[in-house]
């Protein structure tokens, strides 16, 4: 009872603070023009100062960054030279070449079902026009993979050895895996300029973090015995990191490197924005010109691509009994291959008479429904608009921000700890005194929207899902594919059927943020004690009961984990939504894009960061709250 | 405790040695002092897994340290080889106070005089099972037809003659541990530490595990220090038993003078269920000679098992000694109350 009372207290107090305080107190509602920090002032001067004078002695720092980009330049040149262009006057591998290739890499990995689907995704780039792309694309993601692989193990390792270094760039992880792409590919593209090789090191930087949270966690995850066996038979530093524990970790390092790739593909379309060509470029090209047709079609490549290497790296996962002679089979592929190639142009390059295209279909699809139910979906969206989109971002933005870092300050408290409270109080004031507070409560309104939503789609599917085993499967292959497709991929269907603007954002958003909230659920669920679900049976509950008195209750710290998981989910969504028009801190950042700006995307990128450490950090306590207090209700049950 | 100066000098000994798990574990033993008990560590935040033992483990002979799960039988190995990094004590192997070896002096004296087994096998998973028992001379820098070659040796020794290709994960639970027997076999260690070799196997797999290693050992004649939970296992294996309690030793000697004379509750509590007649010498139940002796003999080193069916026709044995000497008598009242007795 007390309980309730502080908080209706404080709920009170709020709404009275926020309802009447702005004549009083104008300056806690918006915060004082001579005084938002310049921060983005600072960070574009520093940018520059790195770029003209930054020096360390022997070379200055331009000279690293063309240092580097010329050390990735060569082995591009090289993939895309044996993939899409051709070299020394010889042609690029043909089409066939590389659809067998893939297919024996497949067989290789995952046997005879595994090269039939690796081998039809490339066989339908070709078919549908795509190849020249898809091969550019394919090139630049062969070279970030590798570098971002071994960037993040040699991190990981780096962190697994000396204690001190993983507390250091823990929070950088953190930090790096929450703020929005686009917040550094404008310093990327001012260090490296436009180009491949400006792509490849923002994709690079984009999927490392993840790469060396995994590394240290496989690393972790090493039996201790082996580490014993190691030290017992005199491994040197080398000997134990090389011999033993990398070869015993290399199943959860193969996640890694899947995970790598995955990455890497969601940002193709992203980083084609500074130059990476190739199917991403097409796809953004398309959705500029409102080419719905030609951008599904390019998507549709990039689905293909990301289907084949997805399954192919993870078959690579498990240890197979492999026979030998795929290296002979490579190389007579490319032997025939190249002979046919000579004989008949049609191997070369794909013949365009055998092309199919659907772009045309897609569009009249698009058009008929416009000319048919236009008027429906006009309504709908109007109607969500006027009565529940824009109240709400009204009274988000109206708020002061002083009583909103008053208040989450108190929820941290109450939650955990002054601690929390502080960080959270404190974020907020930060993001208030960039002078962002409108575009970062239009960022919060938006994703707010959407992941109630999401969760309001997603809980009663969880839930059926659980509950049915034949149900679960379909519903997370499902889950699984579409979490396999670039988020790009949302955004086009909404835009057809929507056009621009805050409501086919949260179409996009929902869409893509979905996926966690139906997985976590249904994990969640799953994971109860079977027990406690017999001896409700056996106190004579009914299913109902059952599912809300135990069940959902139990779940409640995992499904906290899948509503944590659909805010971050729906946060990096929103910000690639600024393409659609929305006027939050995507569009901030992708301003700043377009214009170059690296401390104007980077302050915006941080905004977004903030909101989502807040977000996380609140419910990481809530979940941890909820799992102690189930504890203590699990004693009492038994009375 | 008897640590008299008869018989040959201990090939490794230990002398107070303690670990105290936690962030400051050196300053917290030096506060509470050496009587400290397991509890005022646990007070403090702190584990002491190991406390004050002392062992003393000669050539050629199987040491056998048993005590329940959580006990600190695995640090205190672990300790004896520095794995883990004692809190405090002496350990004495060649002379040498391995506390103050330098880390490449333990790698090299890892490498070339210990080797051990571990509970849950510890096999690479990447390599086959010879390359596996050809590990530790590979990391010796050792070339590969001479490794190869050894570890052939090793695994037809451990009976595996033919698995050289396969991977560990398609071995049976059995097989895996001769492999891991075999590993730590290959650099023909003086010192070798088998930490719960057998537990995690079937019940007859283990039986027959212990005979192999008696086999074995009756072969190489190595010095042997041997952790298990199982009290059966301990009796049949050892030569020396150390019982460990809440980390420290309760009670060492051989079986026999576990069993006759346990020293604490908690040691009568594993003895009980043992059948006495197998693990009692002739030679502790004996009484001196008087009058004539009895024409029947048995030597002095026998179990009471082995001289039991003899009494059927007599009422008393005569005891020989490893000369063939007379000892003593073996009196058939006696032998029926060991038997029954409690
Ligand atoms: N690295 C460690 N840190 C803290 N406590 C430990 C560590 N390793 C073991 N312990 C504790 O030391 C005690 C003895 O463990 P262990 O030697 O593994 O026992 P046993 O092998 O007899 O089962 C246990 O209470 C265990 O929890
Ligand atoms: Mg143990």
């Amino acid at each position: 009872m007390r309980f309730a009372a502080i908080w209706l207290a404080v709920l009170g107090l709020f709404w009275g603070f926020s309802a009447l305080a702005k004549p009083l107190l104008p300056w806690a509602f918006d915060w004082p023009k001579a005084m938002v920090l310049p921060a983005a002032r600072w960070i574009s001067a520093f940018t520059k100062w790195l770029l003209n004078e930054a020096s360390f002695g022997l070379f200055t720092f331009q000279e690293l960054t063309r240092g580097v980009s010329a050390v990735i330049e060569v082995p591009y040149r090289a993939a895309t030279g044996v993939l899409s262009e051709g070299a020394f006057g010889l042609p690029p591998l043909s089409w066939l070449a590389v659809v067998v290739l893939v297919a024996l890499l497949g067989h290789r990995a995952g046997g005879l079902r595994l090269a039939l689907l690796s081998g039809l995704c490339f066989l339908f780039i070709a078919v549908f026009g795509q190849w020249t792309s898809a091969m550019v694309t394919l090139a630049s993601i062969l070279i970030a993979v590798p570098i971002g692989v071994a960037g993040g193990m040699s991190l990981g390792l780096a962190a697994y050895r000396w204690p001190g270094f993983a507390r250091a760039i823990t929070p950088v992880l953190d930090l790096m895996q929450t703020i929005p792409v686009f917040a550094y590919l404008v310093p990327v593209l001012i260090l490296f300029g436009f180009g491949p090789v400006a792509a490849i090191i923002a994709t690079v930087i984009y999927a490392m973090p993840p790469m060396t949270r995994i590394t240290q966690l496989a690393l972790q995850r090493v039996p201790g015995e082996l580490r014993d066996l190691g030290n017992m038979v005199g491994c040197s530093r080398r000997q134990m990191t090389w011999r033993v524990m990398v070869p015993s970790a290399k199943a959860g390092l193969m996640v890694g490197v899947n995970q790598v790739i995955m990455l890497s593909l969601n940002m193709v379309i992203i980083a084609s924005m500074i130059g990476a060509g190739g199917l991403g470029f097409d796809v953004l090209a398309a959705l500029r010109r409102l080419d719905f047709g030609a951008g599904l079609e390019a998507g549709f490549a990039i689905v293909a691509l990301a289907i084949a290497l997805d399954r192919i790296s993870q078959a690579l996962a498990y240890e197979r009994v492999v026979r030998h002679g795929y290296l002979w089979g490579a190389l007579g592929t490319l032997g025939i291959a190249g002979l046919l190639a000579v004989l008949m142009p049609g191997v070369q390059s794909y013949p365009e008479s055998w092309q199919l295209s659907t772009g045309t279909f897609w569009g009249q699809v698009v058009a008929w429904i416009n000319i048919n139910y236009f008027d429906t979906l006009e309504a709908v969206k109007n109607a969500l608009l006027i009565n529940v989109l824009i109240p709400v971002k009204r009274f988000l933005i109206a708020l002061p921000w002083a009583g909103v870092a008053l208040f989450l300050g108190f929820v941290g408290w109450r939650l955990r700890d002054w601690r929390l409270g502080a960080l959270v109080a404190g974020l907020t004031v930060l993001i208030a005194a960039t002078g962002l507070w409108d575009k970062a409560m239009t960022t919060v309104y938006l994703c707010g929207i959407s992941v109630v939503i999401a969760m309001l789609i997603g809980l009663p599917i969880g839930v059926m899902a659980a509950e049915r085993a034949s149900l679960w499967r379909w519903v997370r292959l499902a889950i699984d594919t579409l979490q396999t497709l670039p988020s790009f991929v949302y955004l086009m269907p909404a835009v057809m059927l929507f056009r621009v603007g805050d409501f086919t954002a949260m179409i996009a958003v929902v869409a893509y943020a979905v996926a966690p909230a139906i997985r976590y659920t249904a994990l969640g669920l799953q994971g109860v004690d079977a027990r406690l679900i017999e001896a409700g049976r056996a106190m004579g509950c009914t299913n109902w009961q059952i599912l809300t008195r135990i069940k959902l209750r139990l779940a409640l710290p995992e499904i906290m984990l899948g509503l944590n998981q659909t805010i971050m989910f729906a946060l990096s969504m929103l910000v690639i939504t600024a393409l659609v028009g929305t006027r939050d801190l995507g569009q901030e950042v992708y301003i700043a894009l377009t214009k170059a700006d690296s401390g104007r995307g980077l302050v915006g990128g941080l905004a977004v960061a903030f909101i989502a450490i807040i977000a996380d950090r609140l419910i990481g306590a809530a979940a941890a709250r909820a799992r102690a207090r189930l504890g203590i209700a699990g004693d009492s049950h038994g009375g | 405790m008897t640590e008299d100066a008869s018989g040959p000098a201990p090939k490794l000994l230990c002398r107070n040695v303690w670990k105290v798990f936690g962030p400051k574990g050196a300053g917290v033993l030096a506060d509470l002092g050496m009587d400290a008990t397991a509890a005022q560590f646990e007070a403090r935040g702190y584990v002491a897994a190991v406390r004050a033992v002392d062992l003393a483990v000669a050539e050629g002979e199987i040491f056998v340290i048993m005590g329940l799960s959580g006990s600190g039988k695995s640090t205190l190995v672990r300790c004896l080889s520095r794995l883990i990094e004692p809190t405090s004590g002496e350990i004495w192997f060649h002379g040498q106070n391995l506390l103050t070896a330098s880390e490449a002096e333990m790698m090299q004296l890892r490498r070339h005089k210990m080797g051990m087994v571990f509970q849950h096998f510890a096999l690479l998973p990447h390599m086959s099972v010879l390359q596996n028992v050809a590990f530790p001379l590979e990391v010796q820098g050792v070339g590969r037809a001479a490794r190869e070659d050894t570890a052939r040796k090793m695994i037809a020794l451990v009976g595996l003659a033919g698995r050289e290709d396969a991977l560990p994960r398609q071995l049976s639970g059995g097989q895996q541990q001769r492999v891991g027997i075999a590993r730590s076999l290959a650099a023909d260690p003086e010192l070798w530490f088998l930490d719960e070799p057998f537990s995690a196997l079937d019940p007859l797999i283990r039986r027959e595990m212990q005979d192999e290693f008696l086999r074995l050992q009756a072969v190489l004649k190595k010095t042997i220090v041997f952790i298990t939970h199982d009290f059966d296992e301990a009796i049949r294996l050892a030569d020396k038993i150390a019982i460990m309690k809440d980390g420290a030793v309760v009670q060492q000697g051989t079986p026999e003078e576990i069993v006759l004379h346990p020293a604490t509750e908690y040691v009568a509590e594993f003895t009980k269920a043992v059948a006495r007649a197998k693990v009692v010498r002739v030679a502790s139940v004996m009484k001196p000679l008087e009058g004539a002796a009895p024409a029947i003999s048995i030597a002095a080193s026998a179990k009471i098992a082995d001289a039991a069916p003899l009494f059927l026709q007599e009422q008393a044995l005569r005891v020989v000694g490893a000369n063939g000497a007379t000892v003593g008598v073996l009196q058939r009242d006696d032998v029926v109350a060991l038997m029954l007795g409690g």
